[in-house]
């Protein structure tokens, strides 16, 4: 049953390949298309699920290509990390699509909207499935082309198009490591499957090198400390891509990229130790910028940084089940709050909180879901988020190192923090904005709603009373799992902590002026520093190439055609269109040449 | 029998006259009865050549009948071009003829 598994990308594609050709003919049913494509899909992978009970394996499809003497084959892979993964895509993805039906609708390029998400979700289920990082990195690029096109999709905004352009280049930079890590591993491992990464062979100082070069990649796509500065500004996207891409799945490629390559990370202890620690600073920086953010889409892009992070803490901890249970129920959860948002956006028209408040009389069911999907988040129990977040904190305390398990502590704490200022301000109070909120129609507040139920009950797979059904799961090897105590009191008791200190200081949130903390309102200069130290310097670089090409290498090119046209000019006056000039020529033509031919042959004669 | 060479020194005497008049003769009817000259200063070679180099063989006599032939046509049609030019310029004169330069 598994091997039908490479059938679950082609139906997006089709879909994708559908609305490009026919997306005008087809008008509204274009999202028909794409959303009967990915529920497809997501059957196929509720039924890969199933079979997996059976046993699952990797196959190959087709050798490809070989590699002095390597061969790299286009394989599939179906083990329980790409099942999960699977599922969530396609059934994250199906809802996000629906939901974009009412979101999107009246926009003037709608078709192209959907054929751009059935692109990407053909890309991203490609992603999880295949069996070698060759092939991985196809998928990757074209996760990361999607993203760029859907960033900047409504383009006539020049901060839209600046934003496609910086998602774009920014996760070059990981990218590029990502394909120096792929070359090394090949040229030193001789194999690229991930089934071969914990026999791999090679040089320690390389093998570090590798891991660290692909994890490169991932902190480039999952926008971690120091790549993290596009993912806030690929906010102005429509907010269900948000939702789909840079919320829900693409970003969680980086996470599901080091979790892929875990035993090669696992065989180098420093390399396990880097993504721990860039997964702290990420989660704690962003964290505390989301506290002072004000747009309502940053405040939840900054806490998917910060969450990613998390994701990226618990898998260097040594947590692998934590990092991708916080995945899955991240996807869930996170998804519902960016699509919640959108629902407000949608409704008052503006993304400042400060000039929402008063909306949960008005919007019940976005109300409801939002706070679900924030307590999920803030990992209040028993809700999903609750039992990932545990499971990360635990690994981080039995990875003994303080620093480490101060840093998730801080982010449990802040995460419930500014989800309570962001729900105190924007659905509470006073309504501030002269706007006429409503609920929006059914087509999105279902997602929402079955999105929600998610977010409530995925958390019990992982708990005592599904007896750890999720950690038996992913990682059979593990052996028995126990729910520590104490951890789970002391998670929720930092969630609780979060809450309460976001309703104490309610009052001050409105009246707070900016400028008092002005190193994280600016997201401590990130920007501004990458702006100083790469961008202007690019800049002047080519503002010099441009100098030289308009200069020198249009000179050259101009002198040619000005040296030709003199000649032309020159060579006129020879044209005198009088009928005897040219034919004294002619004579004399002849005349020259019978001297030459006479004097040449008597030459010939003497010598 | 007369020798070869006085053929062609007749022949060579009409082709200078012939060019002479397409040099310096500005009426185009001129101008074209001086390229008759030089094609049968041509014929003249033709024939004298064939008869006293190759009596077995009658290339040169055949080429010079297609010779006048073509020179017959070639010189209705320079005769046409003239009247049509001329019902435009209202002249025969060569020097008026420029209108291809540019």
């Amino acid at each position: 049953m598994v091997n039908i598994a490479h059938f679950i990308p082609v139906f997006p594609f089709v879909a994708f390949w559908l609305n490009i050709i026919f997306g005008c003919r087809l008008g509204v049913a274009c999202a028909y298309v794409s959303v009967g494509a990915s529920a497809i899909s997501a059957v196929l992978a509720v039924l890969v699920f199933m079979g997996l009970q059976a046993g699952g394996g990797s196959y190959v499809l087709t050798p490809w290509l070989s590699v002095n003497g390597h061969p790299i084959s286009l394989g599939i892979i179906v083990d329980s990390l790409t099942v999960m993964m699977l599922l969530v895509v396609t059934i994250v993805g199906t809802l996000i699509q629906i939901y974009s039906i009412g979101y999107m609708g009246g926009d003037p390029r709608f078709t192209r909207y959907f054929a751009y998400i059935s692109l990407f979700m053909s890309s991203m289920l490609g992603l999880v499935l295949v069996d070698n990082l060759f092939l991985l990195y196809i998928f990757w690029e074209g996760v990361g082309l999607c993203s760029c096109l859907l960033v900047a999709f409504w383009y006539e905004k020049p901060a839209a198009a600046a934003a496609g352009i910086k998602a774009f280049i920014t996760t070059r930079v990981g990218d590029t490591g990502l394909l120096l890590g792929i070359l090394l591993l090949m040229s030193v491992g001789h194999s690229l499957r991930f089934a071969d990464m914990s026999v791999i062979s090679a040089p320690e100082p390389l093998m570090v090198l590798a891991a660290l070069l692909i994890f490169m990649g991932a902190v480039g796509k999952s926008a971690q400390f120091p790549l993290h500065v596009w993912l806030p500004d690929a906010m102005e996207g429509p907010t269900a891509v948000s939702a789909l891409i840079h919320a829900a799945t693409m970003v969680a490629a980086g996470v599901y990229l080091v979790a892929r390559c875990y035993p090669l990370f696992t065989a180098h202890p420093l390399a396990l130790q880097t993504v721990a620690v860039i997964g702290a600073i990420s989660a704690v920086m962003a964290a505390s910028i989301a506290c002072f953010a004000n747009d309502i889409k940053k405040v939840l892009a900054y806490s998917t940084i910060s969450q990613l992070g998390l994701m990226m803490l618990g898998l260097g901890a040594g947590g692998y089940t934590g990092g991708t249970f916080h995945l899955m129920t991240h996807a869930f959860f996170k998804a519902l709050l960016f699509l919640g948002a959108g629902s407000v956006i949608h409704a008052v028209h503006t993304q400042d909180i400060r000039a929402m408040g008063g909306l949960f009389n008005k919007m019940k069911v976005t109300s409801v879901t939002f706070i679900i999907g924030a307590l999920a988040l803030a990992g209040v129990a028993p809700l999903s988020g609750f039992w990932s977040k545990d499971e990360i904190l635990t690994a981080v305390w039995q990875h003994g190192n303080l620093g480490l398990f101060i840093a998730a502590v801080t982010t449990s704490f802040l995460t419930a923090f500014y989800m309570t200022r962001l729900i105190l301000l924007a659905f509470f109070g006073e309504s501030r904005g002269a706007h006429k909120a409503h609920e929006s129609p059914a087509v999105m507040t279902m997602p929402l709603v079955i999105l929600a139920f998610f977010a409530l009950f995925l958390g019990f797979a992982g708990s005592p009373w599904a007896h750890h059904a999720f950690q038996r799961f992913i990682a059979p090897e593990e052996g028995e799992v126990a729910l520590d105590l104490g951890m789970a009191v002391a998670s929720t008791v930092i969630a609780c902590a979060g809450i309460l200190t976001a309703f104490l200081l309610r009052g001050k949130f409105l009246g707070y002026k900016e400028g008092t903390c002005a190193l994280i309102e600016n997201k401590y200069y990130f920007d501004e520093i990458y702006d100083a130290l790469f961008v202007k310097p690019f800049h002047r670089l080519a503002a010099a190439v441009a100098r030289f090409d308009q200069v020198r290498v249009d000179g050259v090119v101009n002198g040619v055609s000005r040296c030709v046209q003199e000649l032309a000019q020159a060579s006129r006056s020879l044209q005198t269109g009088l009928v005897e000039n040219y034919l004294l020529a002619q004579a004399g033509g002849v005349f020259v040449l019978i001297v030459v031919v006479t004097l040449v042959g008597k030459l010939c004669h003497i010598f | 029998m007369i020798p070869l060479g006085h053929f062609v020194i007749l022949s060579a005497v009409l082709f200078c006259i012939g060019l002479f008049g397409v040099l310096t003769q500005r009426n185009a009817i001129r101008f074209l009865i001086s390229v008759e000259i030089i094609l049968n200063a041509a014929n003249i070679n033709l024939v004298a050549c064939n008869r006293y180099l190759a009596p077995a063989n009658a290339e040169g006599q055949v080429v010079s009948l297609f010779v006048i032939g073509v020179a017959a046509a070639a010189s209705v049609v320079g005769l046409i071009l003239i009247i049509s030019v001329y019902r435009q310029r209202k002249s025969v004169f060569l020097d008026d003829f420029n209108l291809l330069k540019w």
